[in-house]
């Protein structure tokens, strides 16, 4: 499975919520089964097409458009328990 | 590695006076060109970033990320703080209103995941945050960045 974090530069927001992703994915010991990347708004469109969840801020969504992977706003970037909740039907 | 090891004192202000969302970001960009991490210009991009994007890099209650993408303008991987006064709105549906500002440069997309990680711990230690946002002094948020902002 893949995971894509996006935001707008893939320098700062993206990469700690890739972060957070991965602490989750390893709480719930899944971390083996799951890729997770962090892509900025101007790859983010070709790498939702690859993956299988995108995980986003709510400003960002329409950025990617149209795409049928699902995509999962998160509201707290640094909040695990919002993005374990949020992750937690996709991956189990 | 602790987040104050990414930080100087004189990247560091509290108590800021900001009157609007870009004020403060430009105020965080002066720390930046201070401490020799960003140009002036690297200000302006980081601006121009949430005119384009809308206020996503405020990523959680009260914390904004303020950032735009390596460039010309980015000397070195870097970080400065601002803790406002008053905070003031980005215009985010969700986590507004903004108390402090983390201005961060970067010359490439994985060059600065040890500080990324340092800083992902603190931003998720609800405790040390509310000590943070009343810390009186560069110094003293160095300190608490030294004692407990190691990653977990």
């Amino acid at each position: 499975m893949k995971i894509v974090a996006v935001c707008g530069m893939g320098i700062g927001t993206s990469v700690l919520l890739k972060m957070n992703i991965e602490k989750v994915l390893r709480e719930l010991g899944k971390d083996g089964d799951v890729d997770v990347e962090a892509a900025d708004i101007g790859t983010a469109r070709g790498a939702a097409r690859t993956a299988d969840l995108v995980l986003t801020s709510a400003e960002l969504v329409s950025e990617i458009g149209d795409v049928s992977t699902p995509v999962v706003v998160v509201d707290n970037f640094t909040d695990v328990s919002e993005i374990a909740e949020k992750l937690t039907p996709f991956v189990s | 590695m602790a987040l104050a090891e990414h930080l100087v004192e004189d990247a560091i202000a509290v108590g800021v006076t900001a009157s609007d969302w870009r004020d403060a970001v430009r105020r965080s960009g002066a720390l930046l060109a201070a401490t020799g991490v960003a140009t002036d210009e690297y200000t302006d991009e980081m601006i121009a970033t949430v005119e384009k994007l809308g206020p996503y890099i405020v990523l959680a209650p009260g914390i904004a990320l303020a950032h735009a993408r390596p460039s010309p303008a980015v000397l070195r991987p870097g970080l400065s703080w601002i803790q406002l006064a008053e905070p003031v709105e980005f215009g985010h549906d969700k986590n507004d209103p903004v108390w402090l500002v983390v201005a961060l440069a970067a010359l490439d997309h994985d060059g600065h995941i040890a500080l990324m990680s340092s800083l992902a711990a603190v931003l998720g230690n609800t405790p040390l945050l509310a000590a943070l946002r009343d810390a009186d002094s560069p110094a003293r948020v160095l300190d608490l960045l030294a004692t407990e902002g190691s990653p977990s």
